[in-house]
């Protein structure tokens, strides 16, 4: 069944169509060019194209299939949410080897975006831990794919945006954890130099670390910010007791454009930024509070009005040092952006996806309140990206232009080839491909 | 408990299954599709953790004859059956189904004649261990007609009146009917429909229909405030009931 409805991305941008849920996705994605699971991409990447304008919405395939506690490979069909995973397996004592930092995504969505986490420098992306994949391709037919058989469909999948085939089920290698607690570092630093430093130096000794900045504090204290650093809690640390689901609070309504004024951020970021005292805090935290600190406010993306926001994520190659990540900010702070979030976190090898986003160096994040001048920003940020080297995350992108983006990825010509070869008449396609690549509105 | 579920792969029957096996039920699925069967058996024992494993067997509300079979074979399996539940059943949109005379057959059919003999097998072999409870989902459109669910209410109706009825003959047996009455709930069977106020979610059916179970009720509606929406709607005067289009 169906009917229409609006389908967009988290930051807003999106169109009217059907979605068409189903528990059944072997037949539900039949000719359809789109899977849609759980619509946290911020951009347009899980929007369908305009003269087509159906998604299979995934969210009721999400039944586990089978689970090896020995080695920890977990099949399931790809609607199965990272929540509900946490749910059942957290009190296990077993986690997904790579999370992102909100768990409403599911597992086809998950190896969509490729995605990374705080422990990138140790795990890579999530791609690195998938067994194998069981898709329908393009021209109808239902593929598995793994490292060895189709090997090029699975590793054009990791990434992929969705554009290769509609994920059905997802096998993949689970991690067995000492308890279900993180044991957690906080630092507040006072400038850029001292937080990539801080940032380097507990890559070394934690596996997961990530760091916030203030991104709208400019000259000598420009880039202080917060350095997150944490591992899990051995059992002799940890409360007895597995976490429990935290309650959410909701923002009820879209609040007005002028709530996320950059005032109005300046004295968030400012006053987020002085509260953390003393300089370093230790403790115990539950999984949910370290990973997924926004999660704990129910439809967030209302905070930025009708109007909507973007995210901008970047890359910048280490091979240009920390130059390039400074080049950036004072880039973004000449343009007045006021971004509530913006994150910091040092990336480690490339994945094995042939689209994948991570490269070793560091990736900045950042919100952008969609207003009149939000793409010639992006635009500004890309020509900067382009020049260091760098690339951007399709997942949280909504406004780059194909020149840019053909420039930023010489990735994409053996992308796709691969994506020829399944597909010739590129029917899977989304607003961004069709932004992008120039596929058939 | 021991629990045998008629439709456990799909929306509200699906989250039933999922809350008994990780509360400690032991399970006997049946459905009409083998594979979807097995799918689902592999989903509960995952997340039942180690225990003895989830029977099935196939059972089709379209043909009769599987009923038997498949009740002795979850008999056999869980030793005693603690309850039988229905979460099966077709569902058109009003529009729909004054388009297609065929699936409206097809509706009545299966949600009445066919629904009503597999709880007649249901009653005898509960009986014949000397009780037990029968909890089958009927829906808050049998309540009373309203225009978006005039035929599909039609066939719940006659369910509900079924199950009322049951409850008066077999409850000193010991048979203990409950007669589900879920309103609007978020599931494959209404993707697509516009989800009015009050909208509920299978995973909150599935905690109030499984206190059901462990301490039965004749009439449950769920979410619970649907009963407040029905009693709310009864009461509406028919000159009402011909203008509103809910």
């Amino acid at each position: 069944m169906s009917g229409r409805t609006r389908i967009a991305g988290w930051g807003g941008v999106g169109t009217v169509g059907e979605q068409r849920l189903s528990e059944d996705l072997l037949h539900a994605t039949e000719g359809v060019p789109l899977s849609r699971g759980l619509g946290r991409s911020y951009g347009d990447s899980a929007v369908p194209p305009l003269s087509d304008p159906v998604v299979v919405g995934t969210t009721l395939a999400d039944r586990i299939l089978s689970f090896d506690a020995e080695s920890g490979a977990l099949r399931a069909e790809s609607g199965l949410s990272l929540y509900e995973l946490n749910r059942i397996f957290l009190p296990r004592r077993f986690f997904v080897p790579v999370t992102p930092g909100t768990q409403f995504v599911t597992l086809g969505g998950m190896v969509a975006s490729d995605v990374h986490g705080k422990n990138h420098h140790v795990e890579g992306c999530f791609g690195e831990h998938v067994l194998a994949l069981r898709m329908r391709v393009g021209d109808g037919r239902v593929v598995d794919c793994s490292p060895t058989v189709h090997s090029d469909l699975f590793f054009a999948t990791l990434g992929g945006m969705g554009l290769t085939g509609h994920i059905l089920e997802v096998t993949f290698l689970m991690k067995k954890i000492p308890s279900s607690w993180i044991y957690q570092e906080t630092e507040r630093v006072a400038d850029l130099d001292a937080l990539l430093d801080a940032l380097g130096e507990a890559a070394r000794q934690f596996p997961m670390t990530v760091a916030w900045i203030d991104c709208l504090n400019e000259g000598r204290g420009m880039g202080r910010g917060i350095l997150y650093r944490g591992r899990w809690a051995t059992e002799a640390e940890a409360p007895k007791q597995a976490p429990k689901p935290k309650l959410r609070l909701r923002v009820p309504f879209q609040l007005p454009s002028w709530a996320m004024s950059t005032e109005s951020v300046r004295l968030f970021n400012s006053a987020l930024y002085h509260q953390h005292i003393p300089r370093v805090r230790r403790g115990i935290v539950s999984p949910e509070e370290f990973f997924y600190p926004l999660d704990s406010i129910r439809d967030w993306n209302r905070i930025y009005g009708k109007q909507g926001f973007t995210q901008h994520q970047a890359v910048l190659p280490a091979s240009k040092g920390r130059g390039a990540v400074r080049r950036f900010l004072e880039l973004l702070t000449s343009q007045g952006g006021a971004s509530f979030l913006c994150v910091l976190k040092d990336c480690g090898k490339e994945g094995r996806g042939m689209l994948s986003f991570p490269m070793p160096g560091t990736s900045i994040a950042l919100d952008l309140a969609l207003r009149d001048r939000t793409q010639e920003h992006i635009d500004r940020l890309n020509e900067l990206v382009i020049r260091e080297g760098g690339r951007i995350y399709l997942t949280k992108d909504a406004l780059t232009r194909p020149e840019h983006f053909a420039q930023m990825e010489p990735r994409l010509a053996a992308w796709q080839k691969v994506r020829d070869k399944w597909d010739p008449d590129h029917h899977l396609r989304s607003a961004q491909s069709v932004r992008l690549l120039g596929d058939k509105p | 408990m021991n629990v045998v579920i008629l439709g456990a792969t799909k929306g509200m029957g699906r989250a039933l299954a999922r809350l008994c096996a990780e509360r400690g039920d032991r399970l006997f699925l049946l459905g009409r599709d083998a594979e979807d069967l097995a799918r689902s058996v592999a989903d509960l024992g995952v997340r039942a953790g180690p225990g003895p494993q989830v029977g099935f067997a196939q059972c089709d509300l379209e043909k009769t004859e599987t009923f038997e079979t498949a009740l002795t074979a979850a008999k056999q399996q869980l030793g005693h059956i603690d309850a039988v539940v229905v979460t099966a059943g077709l569902f058109g949109t009003q529009e729909q189904l004054e388009a297609d005379p065929e699936l409206t057959e097809r509706v009545l059919r299966v949600n009445f004649v066919s629904t009503v003999l597999f709880c007649e097998a249901a009653r005898k072999l509960l009986l014949t261990q000397g009780g037990g409870t029968l909890c089958v989902f009927s829906s808050v459109a049998g309540d009373r007609a309203r225009k978006p669910v005039v035929l599909y209410g039609a066939s719940k109706a006659g369910l509900s009146a079924y199950l009322n009825g049951l409850d008066h003959k077999y409850y000193s047996s010991g048979l203990r009917v409950i007669c589900v009455r879920p309103g609007f709930v978020k599931t494959g069977m209404t993707a697509g429909l516009r989800p009015p106020p009050f909208a509920g979610e299978p995973e909150q059916v599935a905690r109030e229909v499984r206190a059901a179970l462990l301490c039965p009720r004749p009439v449950v509606y769920t979410p619970i405030v649907w009963e407040l929406v029905m009693t709310a709607i009864s009461m509406l005067p028919r000159a009402v009931m011909r203008r509103i289009n809910f």
